[in-house]
């Protein structure tokens, strides 16, 4: 079994509510795997589980078989965590760049502060990155004079700067005005072609099926359906799963 | 003596205090920004119950007592259980406490006014808890805070009056003494009020200046 990221049995409950009702898959490396499924299905807790952002009530989330989040039974300190997270790139729905820092600072940063990169490579290190999704162009300014599509470019490059082992997104166009979906589609297109390791929550069904390999459909806190993507999205065996499909398509 | 010879020794008392008003606007203006900002991490993200109470309990002593309260408390109050401390210092001890008491609100607002999405940001790229506080929502914080910082250092300028009642030789401190003295009331007074219209105007300007420069980053 040569998985790299395992999750058994992931539970998450907040109070009596539990939106995580016991998750399990596997992905392989440079495998892509999208969470799908409708809002409140729990696959957006289910991602912020895997770097401990959400800390799971109960189960086991395995990374290359390092345990994640917990050591000798306890739940690590978001300072014990630190090294476990950085192996992890996240991106997020909203970027979350820093607006005080430039564009390249924002990539370098991580580099710097983690790594311990002189400045000069952490700083040729993001220009790399910023090549990868096209931003180089804007490398001095700042996030905030960026379109959405823009920001959501620079804070790919900076999860991708992490040299992750697995890159998380989570809705990462979901916050993107229609005409801009498309730009980080293809980039997070391109980097799949570079085979990483992605666990992509999205509402892009098409873009599911070309790029992922599987999918994992979750609705109530389970997986209701997992599968190769495009049998899963074009002929899906479960009821609940073509309500879904049928209701986003119209 | 001619008006204007008079105005001369009016100007020329009411200077000698421009230094104590200065210093003790600087030192305890310090003394407030630095222990309310220790405060205010604390306070912020320690989350530690006790401590928590504890620095809350202190600020709303500090911030609902008069600063002339504290001011006897701390010259004549000490000094009857045997702890004398000069005016100066007891000005700069008083204001400052009750300035870090502000300035903790302050700071407080500031990383509240943060979206969690820029701390949660720091950490899954691998920062630190103390490398996310110092290097991301600090100086984030820091810019949204500037101006009521400035608003309050101003103030903190014109409070420094107050210390005058502990025989603090500031600036009011002369006025009041040459008046007994002198009885140009009108004069004494406006010149003062034209001595701290020349400090609080360049503080004001200063801090403008800080705030078009490091002010709040805009969308």
């Amino acid at each position: 079994m040569n998985a790299l990221l395992s999750v058994a049995g992931l539970r998450k409950s907040y109070g009596p509510i539990e939106v995580l009702k016991g998750i399990d898959f596997d992905v392989a490396p440079g495998e892509k795997i999208a969470l799908i499924g409708p809002s409140g299905s729990g696959k957006s807790t289910c991602l912020r589980c895997m770097n401990f952002l959400e800390k799971p009530s109960a189960g086991e989330i395995r990374l290359d078989g390092e345990r994640i989040g917990v050591r000798n039974g306890h739940v690590m300190s978001d300072r014990q965590l630190a090294p476990q997270r950085a192996e992890m790139g996240m991106v997020f729905q909203l970027f979350n760049l820093w607006p005080h820092l430039s564009v390249i600072e924002n990539v370098a940063i991580a580099a710097r502060k983690v790594r311990g990169l002189p400045a000069a490579e952490a700083r040729e290190l993001a220009l790399e990155m910023l090549a990868k999704v096209h931003m180089t162009h804007r490398a001095d300014a700042s996030p905030l004079e960026l379109s959405g599509g823009q920001q959501q470019r620079v804070a790919i490059a900076r999860a991708v700067a992490q040299k992750p082992k697995l890159m998380l997104f989570d809705e990462p166009t979901s916050a993107l005005d229609p005409e801009l979906v498309q730009e980080v589609l293809k980039v997070m297109e391109e980097l799949a072609a570079e085979g990483r390791t992605m666990l992509i929550v999205t509402h892009e069904i098409a873009f599911a099926r070309d790029i992922a390999d599987r999918v994992l459909f979750l609705d109530g806190g389970t997986i209701v359906e997992a599968g190769p993507a495009r049998q899963v999205i074009t002929a899906p065996r479960e009821a609940r799963t073509q309500a879904f499909l049928n209701k986003i398509r119209h | 003596m001619t008006g204007f010879s008079i105005f001369f020794s009016v100007v020329e008392g009411l200077v000698a205090g421009l230094g104590v008003t200065a210093f003790v606007t600087i030192a305890s203006l310090a003394l407030a920004t630095a222990f309310g900002f220790f405060l205010a991490l604390l306070r912020q993200f320690a989350g530690i119950k006790l401590i928590n109470l504890a620095i809350d309990a202190c600020c709303e002593i500090l911030c609902n007592v008069p600063a002339l309260t504290h001011l006897f408390i701390l010259y004549f109050g000490l000094a009857s259980i045997g702890v004398k401390l000069t005016s100066i210092t007891a000005a700069v001890l008083g204001l400052g406490l009750i300035g870090a008491a502000i300035t903790c609100a302050i700071f407080r607002a500031g990383f509240a006014a943060l979206p969690g999405g820029q701390a949660e940001a720091a950490l899954a790229a691998g920062l630190t808890p103390l490398q996310t506080i110092f290097e991301i929502l600090t100086p984030q914080a820091m810019r949204i805070a500037l101006p009521a910082l400035g608003n309050y250092a101003v103030q903190l300028l014109k409070d420094t009056s107050v210390v005058s009642a502990i025989a603090a030789p500031e600036i009011m401190f002369f006025a009041r003494s040459m008046v007994t003295s002198s009885f140009q009331t009108t004069m004494i007074y406006a010149t003062a009020a034209a001595l701290y219209l020349l400090l609080s105007l360049p503080l004001m300007q200063a801090t403008r200046f800080l705030e078009r420069r490091y002010g709040r980053l805009k969308g």
